[in-house]
């Protein structure tokens, strides 16, 4: 018999999600509002909520001194390709180790992961002269290549994760009917892969769109993404957060649109495992 | 038809007899500051006397920027032609020969016309790797109606023990006013130019001449204690996270009765677009302890180029025009006066004009010339700098000072531990780099 689940409870748990998920929003709200607000107000103690001076100067002011479209398609550019770089060559990666693993399988998955450990910074001068050699300094293709090779372990392990939870006798019964590898991958695997796919996607497009350490260190103008553009907002003297909540919020707005439409998929890939 | 194609031929021919120009493309890395964002504004008027140099800009933030131009120029990377450094890297970058020494600004630069001290700031040996944009050096901005109210008048040139005494007397903590701002925020750039100017006026140094580390003197201790004495009794809550704008936003809400920092600020706090206290501020020196030393520090944000750069001409035509006399009065005729960048030239400080917007100017050269980077303390050191030494170990182990000192003004740590624990960071440091054994 299912739980009773009273009025009462329903209440409770839809508030309590609601604070949390407030909680949570807070910070990027408060951005927003900032970049309404003049200088002096956006720094004011105590600050004011809703009602300031409400104001667009700060985006005129941004309009004007950057050029926000170049920086979004290189941002688009740059984390639409090395996503989708990283997904090729991960998804074979990830089948082969899901579904024929051998001894040394779990060794790999962990070395993979163990170049994420190491800071990035500790690799900044090396990676710096190799760019400078063959040219790749402040390009696409050097900024896509470094942002797919930093991504991969992550795509790599969570596609595993997914095509371990599909059960090899499904594709084993895909085999005996006769399915070439191929037909198995596209017709068997893909279909119940779906949502994994999606949220690895998803996930490793936002993990890149955000990224900041290489983009601000390979990139001059040329290949700038929305990373290069926020941090020029920042003044060592002078005030300046409502012009940088106005520069971050139009650099979180594609993103935050397409997290937005595709939440549902991410919730179902992200819980996969759980409910299968 | 005919119309069309001899319409289409006359454009192809004075397409060709025009003369080619080969554009050269400088590519100039600075810092958000609203100077540099006015110059950036002001590129055209640059680039329509050169037409054949095309200039575009990377601003970042500072720190991003210093970082960012270190691997560069280290790493001869090549990326950026001009770069916007301070007076802290000239000296170091200049002797590792990272800079091209700029000898060709031309005839009618003026070089000298800059403040000497500022020229000094970014010489090696004689030879200028730098042109100073803009330079600032640190004073008391103080509210004029709260010192008159209270009956106290502020000196030009005030001591320690008045600017305490007054911050006591000044502070109404019900009332949401605040004696004295001063920073606290941890790192080289921020808490530690303050405090390392303020040790100087006490009488302290960073290392003696040995580069033994002095953090054990007594000097260092009236230092730290009186400034973490004076900020708990009068200063605002949570200072120790308080940097320059956080303290910029306290002055110009009318929340301090002093604050003590960068004389650019000053422009700022009159202003009565930014500020609630603009027609209400005085300036005086920054104080001293009778030693000799004030607790000024200098810096200047200048422009360098690169040695691998391979536009050197272009880019040092475009640092003479930046940094020139023409252009303080292309900026004056098209923002006014107040909004040249100040600090850099005599010249400005001559000029009627620049004096009559500026009731600050007189305190600002003041303060530049009372600070010295050649012998910033009382007592002899080894290094350059008034309130850091130019030594490339500085920016980590200022930092790491830094904290503990921040640390003991939020109250999580003694005035005591903070210097034995300074002292001991520091040790290891210079150690590790060879100072000393």
């Amino acid at each position: 018999m299912a739980r009773m689940v009273t009025t009462r409870n329903k209440v409770i748990s839809t508030t309590a999600a609601w604070l949390v998920g407030f909680l949570i929003f807070f910070p990027i709200l408060w951005m927003v509002l900032a970049s309404f607000k003049t200088e002096l107000e956006a720094f004011a103690i105590p600050p004011s909520f809703l009602f300031f001076h409400w104001t667009t100067e700060n985006y005129v002011t941004v309009q004007e001194r950057s050029d926000y479209f170049h920086h979004a398609l290189n941002s688009i550019i740059i984390a639409g390709g090395s996503t989708l770089i990283a997904m090729l060559i991960a998804i074979p990666a990830a089948w082969s180790m899901a579904f024929s693993p051998t001894k040394r399988t779990k060794d790999v998955l962990l070395w993979m992961l163990s170049t994420k450990m190491m800071p990035p910074v500790g690799v900044l001068v090396p990676i710096y002269l190799i760019f400078r050699s063959v040219g790749l300094l402040d390009t696409r293709a050097g900024l896509i290549f470094i942002l797919c090779l930093g991504n991969l372990p992550i795509v790599i392990w969570m596609l595993f994760t997914y095509f371990k939870e599909i059960p090899k006798d499904i594709l084993e019964a895909a085999r005996m009917d006769g399915a070439t590898i191929g037909r198995e991958l596209i017709y068997v695997l893909t279909p119940m892969a779906v949502p994994g796919l999606a949220s690895t996607l998803l996930l490793n497009l936002i993990l890149a769109w955000n990224e900041a350490f290489w983009t601000l260190n390979l990139s001059t103008l040329e290949a700038a993404p929305l990373t290069v553009f926020i941090a020029s907002y920042s003044s060592p003297e002078g005030l300046f957060w409502a012009k940088l909540s106005a520069a971050s919020t139009l650099a979180i707005a594609p993103i935050l649109v397409l997290g937005w439409f595709s939440q549902r998929q991410l919730v179902r890939g992200l819980t996969f495992g759980a409910v299968k | 038809m005919k119309n069309v194609l001899c319409a289409v031929a006359g454009a192809a021919s004075l397409l060709i007899s025009a003369p080619s120009i080969a554009q050269t493309t400088l590519t100039v890395a600075t810092v958000n500051n609203s100077d540099m964002i006015r110059m950036q504004g002001l590129t055209s008027e640059f680039t329509t006397k050169n037409p054949d140099i095309t200039v575009k800009w990377v601003t970042l933030e500072e720190n991003v920027l210093r970082q960012r131009v270190t691997t560069d120029i280290a790493t001869k990377g090549g990326q950026f032609d001009v770069l916007t450094i301070g007076t802290y890297e000239v000296p170091i970058w200049a002797k590792k020969s990272w800079l091209v020494p700029l000898d060709k600004l031309g005839a009618d630069y003026d070089v000298g016309d800059l403040l000497p001290k500022i020229k000094d700031a970014v010489s090696v040996d004689g030879k200028l790797y730098a042109a100073p944009f803009y330079g600032e050096s640190s004073m008391v901005m103080y509210r004029t109606d709260l010192f008159d109210k209270a009956g106290l008048k502020m000196p030009e040139s005030p001591t320690w023990d008045f600017v305490v005494d007054a911050a006591k007397k000044l502070t109404d903590k019900s009332g949401g006013v605040y004696g004295i701002c001063l920073r606290g925020k941890a790192g080289w750039g921020e808490n530690m130019a303050f405090l390392t100017a303020m040790s100087n006026s006490f009488g302290a140094r960073w290392f003696d001449e040995k580069w033994e580390p002095q953090f054990n003197s007594p000097e260092w201790k009236k230092t730290l204690a009186t400034y973490v004495d004076l900020m708990k009794q009068a200063g605002p809550p949570g200072a120790s996270s308080n940097g320059f704008n956080e303290n910029l936003a306290l002055f110009s809400a009318g929340k301090c009765a002093m604050w003590i920092d960068a004389t650019v600020a000053a422009s700022m706090v009159t202003n009565p677009k930014d500020s609630k206290v603009a027609d209400k501020v005085g300036f005086a020196l920054a104080p001293n302890t009778g030693l000799g030393k004030n607790a000024n520090w200098l810096w200047a944000w200048s422009l360098a180029i690169p040695a691998g750069s391979k536009k050197v001409d272009a880019a040092e035509k475009f640092i003479a025009w930046a940094t020139s006399k023409d252009y303080t009065k292309l900026v004056a005729s098209k923002e006014g006066w107040s909004n040249v960048p100040p600090g850099t030239r005599t010249s400005l400080y001559k000029n009627p004009d620049y004096l009559k917007v500026a009731p600050f100017a007189k305190l600002t050269l003041a303060s530049i010339d009372a600070a010295d980077p050649n012998k910033p303390t009382v007592k002899p050191v080894p290094y350059v700098g008034v309130q850091y030494a130019a030594i490339p170990e500085f920016q980590g182990i200022g930092t790491q000072v830094g904290q503990q000192f921040s640390a003991a003004l939020s109250g999580s740590t003694t005035v005591d531990a903070a210097l034995s624990a300074a002292q001991s960071a520091t040790e290891r440091e210079m150690k590790r780099a060879g100072y000393i054994k």
